[in-house]
C-alpha cells in the first residue's frame, strides 16, 4: 500500500510539473509584448525596464525562469508557502487572490456536484430498470438534450426566465455567506442547476449503460435465483458494481471544475478561480494563470487518490499491493 | 437451450447472406431518432451553404449592414423581432435572422474541419501506437495522457488571446505561424481533440492486430504497411465514423464557447457563440438575442449526437477497455 502510494505520488508530481511547464511555455513564449511594460508606469525608461526584468527574472531564458518559479513554489516567498508570486496585472499577491476567490468556486462546485450525483445516478437507475418504456425514453431524451445544450445558453436563458421574468431567484453576481444564507442560496441555485445539468445528463447515460451491462452478468442471475428481492439485486448487487467507473469520473470532474468552471462563472458573474484564470489568460497575466492551474492540478491529484480509496470500498476485488 | 433447427413442412429455414452495409442499414433505418438527426443535418448543411445569402436576399438586409435608425432604441439597445426583422437585431443593430443563418456556416465549417483534422491525426498516432506497441506506444500514449490532463479551455484561451493580439498571429516555429481567426480556433480545437481519438484508435488497433485474419495475412508474407492499411484500417471504419460524428458537436460547442468568451472568430464573422456573447451584454432585456442563436446551436449539436448514437448502435461499436 505504501509503495503504491509513493509511486502514485511521484507520477502525480511529474504530471503536475509537466502541466505547469506547458502552461508556462504557452503563456510565456506565445504573447507578443513585454510584461514588464505594465509595471513600468506611463513613461518607461530603459533603466526601469531592465530593473523590472531583473526582478521578474525576465532577462533569463524561459527555463531558468521556470526554475525560479518552481523553486519559489516549493520553498515559499515573502507571502509564505507556497510561493505563487505576484500578479502581472495589479501586483497583488496571487496567493491572497486565490484564497479570496476559492470559496466561491468551492461552493459552486460542491453544490452542483451534489445535484448531479444524486439526479444523474437516480435517473440512470430508473432508466435502466424501466428499460424500453416511455420513462426510459423521456429520461434519455432529456440526457441527450443535456449533453447538447451549451452551459452559456442555458445560463443566459435561465437568468432571463427565472430571475428576470419570474423573480424566483437572485440574479447574477456572487453574494457571500456572511450576507445571509437566504441571499447566498438564492444566488447560487441557478448556477448550481445549470452547471449540474450537463453532468446529470452524462452520469445518467453512464449509469444506465453500466447498470444494464452489470445486470446481464452471471452473478446477478445467481442473486435472482437465490430468491433475493429485485430491490436487493439491483441496489446491492447491480448498482454497487456499476458505480466504480462513476466514482472515477466523479472525482476527476469535480477536480477539473476547480478553476475550470470558466463559462459558468462568467455567465453568472461569480468571479471565482475560473474567472481569475480567464482574466489572467486574456491579459497575459502568467502568475495568476499558473496559480489557478496549480490549484486544479492539485485537486486532480488529491481526487485521484480519494477515488482509489473509494474504489476499494465499492469493489471488494480491488486490493492495493 | 440447444434445440435442433426446426424444419417446417420439410423446408429448411432460409439463411440470407447479408453484407456488413446491409446489416447496418437494416438496423439504422429502424432508428427514427437517428434518421431525424441525419435529416436535420442535411437541412443544416443546406442552410450553411445557401441560408445566409438567401436570408439576405429575402429580407434585403446584408450580413454586416447596421440598422441603428430602425433597430436600436434611444439608449442604443437592440430591438426585438418585427415583421421585417424576424429574429430582431443583434448588439450592433444588424439583422439577427441573417446573422444566425450565416452563423450555421461558421459552426459547420469549424465542426467538420476541426473534427476531420483531429481524427486524421488521432488515427495515425493511434494506429502507430497500437500496432508497434513498445516504446513508441509509451511515448505517444503518455503524450496523449498529458494533453488530456491539461486545463484545456484555459490553455486555449491563452493561445487564442496571445495569437490574436497581433495581426501576424504567433510564430510556432520558423515559417509556421497561426493567423488569428477561424484557422486559429480550428487549430486550438484540434490540439485538444486528437489525443482522445488516438486513445480510442489505439485500443481498437491493439485488439484487431491479435485477430486471426491479421495473423493469416502476416503468414502470407504481408508487410506492416499492408497489414495496417488493408487489414486494420478497414476494421476501424465503424469506430471512426461514430466518433467523428460525436466529435463534431463537441467541436461546434468548443468554438461557440470560445466565441461566447469573446475569443473565437473575428466579430464581423457571424457565429452563434459570438451572438450569444452579444446576448450576455443584454441578457436581462434582449431575449431574442440569446434564444435564436442558442436554439440553432442546440438543434445542431442534438442532431449530430442523435446521429452518432444511432450509428453507434447500428454499427455495434463499443469502446475497448
Amino acid at each position: 500500500m505504501l509503495l503504491y502510494l509513493a509511486r502514485r505520488l511521484l507520477w502525480t508530481i511529474l504530471v503536475v510539473l509537466v502541466v505547469m511547464f506547458v502552461t508556462f511555455l504557452v503563456f510565456f513564449k506565445l504573447p507578443n509584448g513585454d510584461p514588464a511594460l505594465r509595471f513600468a508606469g506611463k513613461s518607461p525608461t530603459t533603466a526601469s525596464l531592465a530593473e523590472i526584468h531583473k526582478r521578474l527574472h525576465l532577462d533569463k531564458p524561459f527555463y531558468v525562469e521556470y526554475g525560479y518559479f518552481v523553486k519559489n513554489f516549493a520553498v515559499g516567498d515573502d507571502q509564505g508557502w507556497p510561493g505563487l508570486g505576484y500578479s502581472y496585472g495589479n501586483y497583488v499577491s496571487v496567493r491572497s487572490e486565490i484564497l479570496e476567490r476559492a470559496p466561491r468556486t468551492l461552493f459552486l462546485v460542491a453544490g452542483a456536484a451534489t445535484l448531479w450525483l444524486i439526479f444523474g445516478v437516480a435517473i440512470g437507475v430508473l432508466s435502466a430498470v424501466k428499460r424500453r418504456t416511455w420513462i426510459d425514453r423521456v429520461a434519455m431524451g432529456f440526457a441527450l438534450f443535456g449533453i447538447s445544450a451549451p452551459v452559456f445558453w442555458l445560463g443566459l436563458m435561465s437568468l432571463f426566465v427565472v430571475w428576470k421574468k419570474l423573480g424566483l431567484t437572485g440574479g447574477s453576481g456572487y453574494v457571500p455567506l456572511s450576507d445571509g444564507i437566504g441571499a447566498w442560496f438564492s444566488h447560487m441555485i441557478l448556477p448550481w442547476t445549470v452547471l449540474a445539468l450537463l453532468y446529470i445528463a452524462i452520469y445518467a447515460r453512464l449509469t444506465r449503460n453500466n447498470l444494464l451491462e452489470t445486470l446481464g452478468e452471471d452473478y446477478i442471475r445467481t442473486a435472482r435465483a437465490k430468491g433475493l428481492s429485485e430491490r436487493t439485486v439491483i441496489f446491492k448487487h447491480g448498482l454497487r458494481a456499476s458505480l466504480s467507473p462513476i466514482a472515477t469520473i466523479f472525482g476527476l470532474d469535480i477536480a477539473l471544475l476547480v478553476g475550470g468552471a470558466i463559462i459558468t462563472e462568467s455567465v453568472f458573474n461569480i468571479q471565482g478561480l475560473g474567472w481569475l484564470a480567464f482574466n489572467g489568460a486574456i491579459t497575459q497575466d502568467l502568475p495568476s494563470v499558473l496559480g489557478v492551474v496549480i490549484c486544479t492540478a492539485t485537486a486532480v491529484a488529491v481526487m485521484n487518490l480519494v477515488v482509489d480509496v473509494v474504489y476499494a470500498f465499492l469493489d471488494p476485488r480491488v486490493r492495493y499491493a | 437451450m440447444t434445440a435442433a433447427p426446426t424444419t417446417v413442412g420439410g423446408v429448411a429455414p432460409q439463411t440470407v447472406t447479408r453484407s456488413g452495409f446491409e446489416l447496418f442499414w437494416l438496423r439504422f433505418k429502424e432508428d427514427r431518432a437517428a434518421l431525424l438527426g441525419a435529416g436535420t443535418i442535411g437541412v443544416l448543411i443546406v442552410i450553411a451553404i445557401f441560408g445566409g445569402p438567401i436570408a439576405s436576399a429575402v429580407t434585403g438586409h446584408p450580413n454586416t449592414e447596421q440598422y441603428q435608425q430602425i433597430m436600436q432604441d434611444s439608449f442604443g439597445l437592440p430591438k426585438g423581432p418585427t415583421s421585417a426583422f424576424w429574429f430582431g437585431s443583434d448588439g450592433e443593430a444588424r439583422d439577427l435572422f441573417v446573422r444566425t443563418m450565416y452563423g450555421a456556416r461558421t459552426s459547420l465549417i469549424v465542426g467538420v474541419v476541426a473534427s476531420g483534422i483531429a481524427v486524421l491525426i488521432g488515427l495515425v498516432v493511434g494506429m502507430i501506437a497500437g500496432f508497434y506497441r513498445g516504446i513508441v506506444d509509451t511515448i505517444l500514449s503518455r503524450t496523449g495522457d498529458v494533453m488530456l490532463a491539461m486545463p484545456q479551455l484555459l490553455i486555449s484561451i491563452g493561445i487564442v488571446a496571445a495569437c490574436s493580439s497581433n495581426k501576424n498571429g504567433c510564430v510556432i516555429a520558423g515559417p509556421i505561424a497561426i493567423q488569428p481567426g477561424l484557422a486559429l480556433v480550428i487549430a486550438v480545437i484540434v490540439i485538444f481533440s486528437w489525443p482522445y481519438i488516438a486513445r480510442l484508435v489505439r485500443g481498437f488497433t491493439l485488439s484487431i492486430r491479435e485477430k486471426e485474419f491479421v495473423e493469416a495475412s502476416r503468414s502470407l508474407g504481408a508487410s506492416d504497411t499492408r497489414i495496417i492499411f488493408r487489414e486494420i484500417l478497414p476494421n476501424l471504419s465503424g469506430p471512426i465514423i461514430v466518433y467523428t460524428t460525436l466529435l463534431i458537436p463537441q467541436s461546434i460547442l468548443f468554438e461557440a464557447a470560445l466565441s461566447y468568451l469573446g475569443l473565437g472568430v473575428p466579430p464581423d464573422t457571424a457565429s452563434w457563440g459570438g451572438l450569444l456573447n452579444d446576448a450576455q451584454r443584454y441578457y436581462d432585456t434582449a431575449w431574442w438575442l440569446m434564444f435564436f442563436p442558442g436554439l440553432f446551436l442546440v438543434i445542431t449539436t442534438l442532431a449530430f449526437n442523435l446521429l452518432g448514437d444511432g450509428l453507434r448502435d447500428a454499427l455495434d461499436v463499443r469502446a475497448e477497455r
